[in-house]
């Protein structure tokens, strides 16, 4: 593989891309449903909803964003429960390059990361040099992760070596910052079609692989997640480099994220059952995770009146 | 590390009692005898369960033979209205059933509810759907029932070959004496309740425990019309032997050495999957588990080290924790069986477990793999009946099909490609009553299964299964 990086071309990226063992969807799916029916009681519960908080990317991407609502998102990330000292900080926030300055003033000081989407999110329909100011404003005004987006019309029309070149220069564009590298598998359509992107964005230098704007439906499901965990294990072995995975859209409830935590522990390894290596991009999850957190400690559902709505 | 806390289905739904009497004409009578059934997880005795000698089945066949008078005249519908309302009984009281059926035989609560019961009352289902169209199967305009049918099935599903059996005789309009495996006979017993629950008519279904010679008595009696068994080879030959020469009609359905073929081309991680769930899905005690691994050599390693790191994840244990993936072996008799085997095996190939701490309690049994092994080894050859897997290679598709038709067994077979085009060519030279593409034991009530050679003759299931309870 170091061959076919040092130079790819179309053809090359191609041959490899349309080697990789097939999908099958039925059995994938199976898989991705028997795992959703583990059981996850006390103990494990509490540790699977602690971890989950910790992973999640505080996200709020709408037009109508102000610095306000950012401040108040910012906050609550690092405070989720005013109530609980011991409630961990989430993993990050994630706003637009807009908000960035006025997130990262709030963030100052403090161990939670701040994520920027860029590339002209969530289509990426722009000129790739609109994309790399995109992304350097953003890393310039405090961002140290950013979540581009491929362009998917490249990918299904087989341009990957585009795909490809433009996933490096804003890597390159990024400096320090983590790179997030969103697929939007809910354009591409097939399970092959998200083995192979996964594997395109890897090489191109994705420090992770995000399934979804959350602008599209579906966004991200358990089976494309653990399709995707397959393709960070097998470039760990292969390479020797690991690569995180972040679904995000779709995920609202502790239930379902306890499911991903599950799949991650048996696909990939506890090796990501960490907020380095496994997100996941959420708004209305952190509440239910709160709410589920305090019945545990007190035995008893507050209702939702009791955690602050942002 | 994510350490999964148990998380036990409650054995309070189901009530055990201290004994269990024969159910015959629609009642519990007692036996002549009795014997103790286990929890093999646990080795707790859990009932003790009556003994039928000749002269209970005798006492069975003649109050089958007397509910066959009116149960086989009785308009199909009607019959379908009885089998639509056990099946729906069945559902009902699922839970209650797939508690009881992890206990006694051992096998993880999460297959009994989501393979075992679903798929029991889909037979019932399926069947009382054909009681009335009868005519329209294909067998003549008017059918008939062939009388009494004497069934004699497993310990691997003891339900789910009831359910085979029970469902098809029934709707053809036959009635049944049926004996469950000794080592598993409560839920055919709580089916019994069931029946009576349904007000089924008396001696239309009876129900007799015991060991080979209740099954010896009902197999070999004059006024049993037709013999159906599942189970080993071995007893097969002996019922086809004792039946010879009578006008006893015969279904089979015995042993199987599958091999379950990848090719490189193949989806590995599903394919993995496929091989896990062929061989180690309840605790490979399944006549068509995938039990011989063929492997195209140019993926071999690629596909062996995967399925290592997919066993290494398999949870053994307790088989009513919901996140058991291996339960218990079903009896002491089946754990020496699997482990005399498996040290022929030792002696031949290398063998594989992954590391996984079992009960010191109960019948265990760690899922293993046996790399390097050869068409002379005999754990290629013998139906082993535990999670025992034994891989070959192979490199070319005509090598595949040799190897994989290489054996006295033809029950089923898997085949592992993208390519759709091999898998028509190669499914049709298996051998092999059923074959599965990309898939490893699906069952459906309504696909025919059975085997070629000897893993038996006759199918179950589909409109096929009704021929073998019809007079055609």
């Amino acid at each position: 593989m170091t061959a076919l990086l040092t130079s790819p071309t179309n053809a090359t990226l191609r041959a490899f891309l349309h080697g990789l063992p097939g999908v099958d969807a039925v059995g994938l799916e199976q898989r991705a449903a028997s795992l959703g029916t583990r059981s996850i009681k006390t103990t494990s519960k509490a540790y699977a909803l602690d971890l989950a908080l910790r992973m999640v990317d505080l996200t709020t991407l709408e037009g109508a964003d102000t610095p306000g609502k950012v401040r108040s998102l910012c906050a609550k990330a690092l405070r989720p429960d005013p109530s609980d000292p011991e409630c961990p900080p989430v993993a990050a926030v994630c706003v637009y390059p807009s908000m960035v300055p006025v997130a990262a003033e709030a963030l100052k000081g403090s161990k939670v990361h701040l994520a920027s989407v860029a590339t002209a999110f969530p289509s990426g329909q722009a000129p790739l040099q609109v994309k790399l100011d995109d992304t350097r404003a953003a890393v310039q005004a405090g961002a140290d992760e950013i979540d581009m987006v491929i362009s998917r019309g490249a990918f299904l029309a087989g341009d990957y070596l585009h795909v490809y070149e433009e996933i490096a220069a804003v890597r390159e564009a990024c400096g320090d910052a983590h790179l997030k590298v969103i697929l939007e598998t809910g354009e591409l359509a097939t399970y092959d079609n998200i083995r192979r992107a996964s594997w395109l964005a890897m090489m191109a230098g994705a420090h992770f692989i995000k399934t979804s704007t959350g602008k599209v439906s579906p966004a991200a499901t358990l089976p494309t997640t653990l399709l995707m965990l397959e393709a960070v294990r097998d470039y760990l072995d292969q390479t020797g480099t690991k690569i995180g995975v972040k679904p995000a859209g779709g995920i609202r409830t502790s239930k379902d994220a306890i499911k991903y935590l599950v799949t991650v522990n048996e696909i990939a390894g506890p090796g990501w059952l960490d907020p380095d290596w496994f997100r996941f991009g959420a708004s209305t999850l952190l509440n239910d995770l709160l709410m589920q957190r305090a019945k545990l400690r007190t035995g008893h559902y507050s209702g939702p009146d009791y955690m602050t709505v942002d | 590390m994510f350490e999964y806390a148990p998380a036990p289905e409650s054995a309070s739904i189901v009530d055990i009692k201290p004994s269990y009497g024969l159910f015959i004409d629609g009642q519990f009578v007692d036996g002549s005898g009795a014997f103790k059934t286990i929890n093999p997880a646990t080795e707790e005795p859990l009932a003790e369960v009556a003994l039928a000698d000749a002269g209970d089945v005798d006492k069975a066949v003649a109050a089958a033979r007397k509910a066959f008078k009116k149960w086989s005249k009785l308009p199909g519908k009607e019959r379908g209205k009885y089998l639509f309302r056990i099946a729906r009984i069945l559902q009902e009281r699922s839970r209650e059933l797939a508690v009881l059926e992890s206990i006694d035989n051992g096998k993880p609560i999460k297959e009994s509810r989501d393979v075992d019961l679903p798929l029991v009352a889909a037979h019932f289902f399926y069947y009382a759907g054909w009681a009335d169209k009868l005519g329209y199967a294909g067998f003549g305009p008017d059918p008939k029932p062939i009388g009494v049918a004497g069934q004699v099935i497993p310990w691997n599903f003891p339900l789910l070959m009831l359910a085979w059996k029970i469902a098809p005789a029934l709707a053809c309009g036959n009635t049944v004496v049926l004996k469950p495996a000794e080592t598993t006979p409560l839920t055919a017993l709580l089916f019994a309740e069931i029946c009576q629950q349904a007000d089924l008519p008396p001696g239309v279904v009876n129900i007799v425990t015991g060991a080979g010679e209740t099954g010896s008595a009902l197999v070999n009696h004059p006024g049993v019309d037709k013999v159906a068994f599942t189970g080993s080879t071995e007893v097969g030959r002996m019922i086809a032997r004792s039946v010879a020469g009578t006008n006893k009609k015969v279904t089979l359905e015995l042993g199987g050495k599958a091999a379950n073929i990848i090719f490189e081309d193949a989806p590995i991680d599903q394919a993995v999957e496929g091989i896990v769930n062929g061989i180690f899905f309840n605790q490979g005690h399944v006549c068509c588990a995938g039990s011989r691994l063929l492997v195209q050599e140019s993926v071999a390693e690629e596909v062996l080290d995967s399925l290592k790191r997919r066993m290494a994840t398999l949870r053994v244990g307790d088989p009513l924790d919901k996140n058991t993936d291996i339960g218990a072996i079903n009896s002491a008799e089946q754990l020496s069986r699997i482990r005399a085997l498996a040290e022929i095996g030792e002696s031949e190939a290398d063998r594989w477990s992954p590391p996984c701490e079992l009960p010191a309690k109960g019948f265990w049994f760690a899922p293993t793999v046996f790399t390097g092994v050869t068409q002379a080894h005999r754990i290629a050859q013998e139906e082993i009946f535990g999670p025992v897997l034994s891989v070959l290679t192979f490199r070319t598709p005509a090598e595949a099909v040799e190897k994989a038709n290489n054996t006295p067994y033809g029950l089923s077979a898997g085949v592992w490609t993208e390519k759709g085009s091999r898998i028509l060519k190669i499914a049709d030279k298996l051998r092999a009553g059923v074959v599965w593409a990309n898939t490893f034991n699906k069952f459906d009530p309504t696909s025919p299964f059975g085997g070629y050679k000897e893993s038996g003759y006759g199918r179950e299931g589909g409109r096929h299964g009704l021929e073998a309870y019809l007079n055609v």
